[in-house]
């Protein structure tokens, strides 16, 4: 019986016109995210004009930056076959960190700007990749399930941003960071994006043309495999989680130069969001696969199809429960295509 | 339809004596790419031992699952007494007194004994469980059988033979009237697999009727009444015990002449690559040693559990060493790491490809390359050279035989020949001076493993690298070694050179020393 339903499959896929054939390969090799993309654009397109405009798509692209690198970070560790849940508070940890040091150096020496944004800025980088090393830590050396070590992290994290700050936000940052980082823009272009686009050049260089990259695949793949291939399987796990947990940390600073001020709860629905992205764009929660162009697009969606719902005033409460229905959406056509793919052997 | 065919069939059989207990008639199954049975006729007789032969893959665990109810046949029947059936699933099956006995064990080892064995079957009172019934009952049960086990273990703290009787023990809780052994003396030692063998005697002279699969020769012999050979999903043959010496069997398994089927390769012996002293591997492997020169294939042969795996892991790094001295090309290791021990040109194959061996979401082309990419070849300093890993990986691809050629396509959609061949490809990359090869052939089909044998002949005669081959497989460690190690229980218990490699030899160091069972 099975044999006659692949050879129908085959048959039919062989007759069939050639659209059909398109949105079949298409899905084997790119999952359910142009599918999405198109339904956003005809449906929004239709249902609102100026969804399509030229200003709606600029703003989208420099939004979509902050959800970009963080996706970003997050399929590192998924690409190892964990993921990090901590990503927000990373975000927030540097967000406050930074802002703090800025305005404490301001405060005392108010023309000390380049040195308060430098120093700000590493404080940050360096307090978010912290988490991160000591995420990979827990991972990689003291084997403990990526799930609750980034969940502990994220409380931990939450916490110490809340202690520093009693919860309110940190004001007191010299306009010049916002200005630049935040709102500036060379060639009309947003800062933010250049950033965003450096980024994501280098997250292709590593994953497509360094060990580095072609281990951390690896690992996700068969972490067995990989260490009797002589990888320090240990040592690249704990470098996902670091770099993870940089790229989260850069993102905090961008963020941060953004809304100028420092906010310990910036970061509450980054984890969420960037998995969504990352198994949008067909990133397998097993690990060891994903493209980084997919990823990439896929964050760009969920921003999009969010500044959508605004646009035809759509809740914001609501657009989490959409959003968390799509997530669902995605991990069962992400099962849907895995299983057709092995029905596909035969060809 | 059915229920005519029955009666129709029925009839002259009722006449001739009782219908076979179990009649398959052409069965087939297909699975994605292969096809697994090839209109398959089996019968089984109530009080015989039916032994199934053949290769991994040959179709026998397909069969035996579709008797257990565990999978459909795509075609052909299935009749039980003369009645036609279909089995839902496997408790379906069991219900009409069908059980089997798997190689990988059905228990959940955080329960205890007696929750594994009526597991799926509870006893209760009330809606509650009855424990103290469940517990009774399980003491006779595993009474009855003469098992000396105690019901409120946890199955985890059991050794796996131990596991085994449990298995066993489930297998003959209900009524019964077919059980099926897949490999059930694997992990056996001789004590107990006499033991077995008493029980599987005991319940065909209740009539049960028996479906035995081995690899091993003489345990055909000792307890079976007809023999199928099965090759590539069909049956080649089905013959009495009297008339099958191992020649004809291996024969008919392979298709081959012995002689075609494994290579001549040359003893052409030089430097000594690996030389182990005294080696010690927790539990698994006390004081053993042993050399393996350039230019040789030298066999590493033992029971499941002999610790002849560990012996191969612990020289590569995998496993910790608690005792003993690896020299390796002359030079000491004190603290084997693969990755050192890759760079000093030994590599080291699993034995389970899909769980140590291969990425399999990856592509041909990045498993080869896998191991090699620390080598100036595949990479620079910063960045990798993907132009030379794929002219070097369709090179290897190409050498080995892989089919199709595609490189870029995921392993996974090869089938396990294919993969082995990657694996292999994958070693190649690093130069291997010796391979420690565990069960090189394990799961592949005929073709492939003709061809991987060639592969090993290459390597030594060609390239004069040392092999040290540890394998289940009898047939390949007498026709392909030069010297061969027998483990029994984690010591070495006998080395045999040349023509000293011979079946008996072999098997008699397998088992407990005669006289033990003598006196026992």
């Amino acid at each position: 019986m099975a044999n006659i339903g692949i050879a129908t499959t085959a048959r039919r896929a062989a007759s069939g016109n050639a659209l059909v054939r398109l949105v079949r390969i298409t899905f084997v090799h790119f999952g359910v995210l142009p599918l999405l993309l198109l339904i956003l654009v005809v449906g929004f397109g239709i249902a609102e004009p100026r969804f399509l405009s030229g200003q709606n798509i600029f703003n989208v692209a420099r939004q979509a930056t902050y959800l970009t690198v963080v996706s970003m970070a997050q399929m590192l560790a998924l690409l190892t076959g964990g993921f990090d849940l901590s990503v927000g508070v990373i975000v927030a940890m540097t967000s406050v960190v930074s802002a703090k040091v800025m305005a404490s150096i301001v405060g005392g020496e108010p023309n000390a700007v380049g040195t308060a944004i430098g120093l700000g800025i590493l404080a940050g980088l360096g307090a978010g990749t912290t988490m991160g090393v000591v995420n990979g830590l827990g991972v990689a050396a003291l084997n403990v399930s990526p799930f609750m070590m980034t969940l502990a992290m994220a409380s931990i994290g939450f916490g110490l941003a809340l202690f520093m700050t009693g919860g309110v936000p940190v004001y007191g940052m010299p306009t010049q960071f916002g200005a630049t980082l935040g709102f500036g823009k060379v060639l009309g272009i947003p800062v933010p994006v250049y950033v965003t686009v450096v980024v994501i050049l280098a997250m292709y260089v590593l994953l497509n043309w360094t060990r580095t990259g072609r281990y951390f695949f690896a690992i996700g793949g068969n972490i067995k495999a990989s260490m009797l291939s002589g990888i320090s399987a240990r040592w690249y796990l704990f470098m996902a989680y670091v770099l993870c947990g940089f790229l989260s940390s850069l993102d905090g600073v961008m963020l941060t130069a953004r809304l100028e001020t420092g906010e310990a709860n910036i970061g509450a629905a980054m984890p969420l969001r960037s998995i969504a992205a990352c198994v949008i764009g067909g990133v397998s929660l097993r690990g060891g696969t994903g493209r980084l162009g997919s990823v990439v697009l896929a964050a760009v969606f969920i921003e999009w199809f969010e500044n959508g719902m605004n646009l035809v005033r759509i809740q914001s409460y609501l657009q989490m429960v959409v959003l968390g229905v799509l997530l669902i959406f995605a991990v069962v056509m992400d099962e849907v295509r895995h299983r057709y793919v092995t029905k596909l052997r035969e060809d | 339809m059915a229920v005519i065919d029955a009666r129709a069939d029925g009839a002259p059989e009722v006449i001739a004596g009782a219908p076979p207990l179990l009649h398959l008639r052409a069965v087939s199954k297909w699975f994605p790419g292969v096809q697994a049975l090839d209109g398959v006729d089996f019968d089984l007789h109530a009080g015989e031992v039916h032994v199934l032969f053949g290769e991994n893959g040959a179709g026998k665990s397909t069969l035996i699952n579709i008797v257990a109810g565990a999978l459909r046949p795509d075609a052909g029947d299935i009749r039980l007494r003369g009645q036609s059936v279909r089995f839902h699933s496997v408790h379906d099956a069991r219900q009409r007194g069908i059980s089997a006995v798997f190689q990988e064990f059905s228990l959940v080892p955080e329960l205890t004994v007696e929750e594994n064995l009526f597991l799926g079957a509870e006893l209760t009172k009330g809606g509650f469980l009855n424990k103290p019934a469940l517990h009774r009952r399980a003491e006779e049960t595993l009474a009855r059988l003469g098992f000396p086990l105690r019901p409120r273990t946890r199955v985890n703290r059991l050794s796996r033979a131990e596991q085994q009787m449990v298995e066993i023990a489930k297998a003959l809780r209900g009524d019964l009237s077919i059980l099926i052994l897949d490999e059930p003396t694997a992990a056996l030692t001789e004590h107990e697999t006499a033991r077995l063998f008493q029980l599987v005697q005991e319940c065909t002279r209740q009539g049960v009727g028996i479906i035995y699969i081995t690899h091993r020769m003489n345990e055909v012999h000792r307890i079976g009444d007809r023999i199928t050979v099965l090759r590539d999903g069909r049956r080649v043959d089905t013959l009495s015990v009297s008339e099958a010496s191992a020649d004809k069997l291996v024969e008919l398994m392979t298709g081959r002449k012995i002689e075609a089927f494994f290579p001549r390769i040359e003893h052409r012996p030089g430097d000594e690559w690996l030389a182990v002293e005294g080696l010690t591997v927790g539990d698994a492997v006390h004081g053993v040693s042993l050399t393996v020169r350039a230019g040789e294939i030298v066999g590493l042969a033992g029971l499941v559990g002999s610790g002849k795996s560990e012996v191969g892991r612990a020289c590569f790094g995998v496993e910790p060493i608690d005792a003993g001295t690896i020299r390796f090309r002359g030079t000491p290791v004190a603290h084997p790491t693969p990755r050192a021990m890759l760079d000093a040109g030994l590599v080291y194959l699993p034995p389970d490809r899909r769980l140590e061996g291969l990425l399999l979401e990856r592509s041909v082309r990045e498993n080869i390359a896998l191991a090699g990419l620390p080598l100036r070849e595949f990479s620079g300093r910063l960045f990798l050279n993907r132009h030379r890993e794929r002219s070097i990986c369709a090179r290897l691809a190409e050498r080995l035989g892989i089919v199709p050629p595609r490189i870029e396509r995921a392993v996974t959609f090869f089938s396990g020949g294919n993969q082995q061949k990657v694996m292999l490809a994958k070693g190649l990359t690093r130069r291997p001076k010796l391979f420690i090869m565990d069960e090189p052939t394990m799961g592949i089909d005929v073709g492939a493993k003709t061809e991987v044998y060639r592969f090993m002949k290459d390597l030594v005669e060609r390239e004069g690298a040392g092999i040290l081959l540890i394998s289940s497989d009898l047939p390949e460690i007498l026709h392909l070694t030069h010297r061969t190690y027998v483990m029994y229980r984690g010591r070495m218990r006998a080395e045999l050179k040349g023509s000293e490699i011979a079946e008996q030899a072999i098997l008699s160091n397998f088992f407990e020393p005669r006289t033990a069972v003598a006196r026992g």
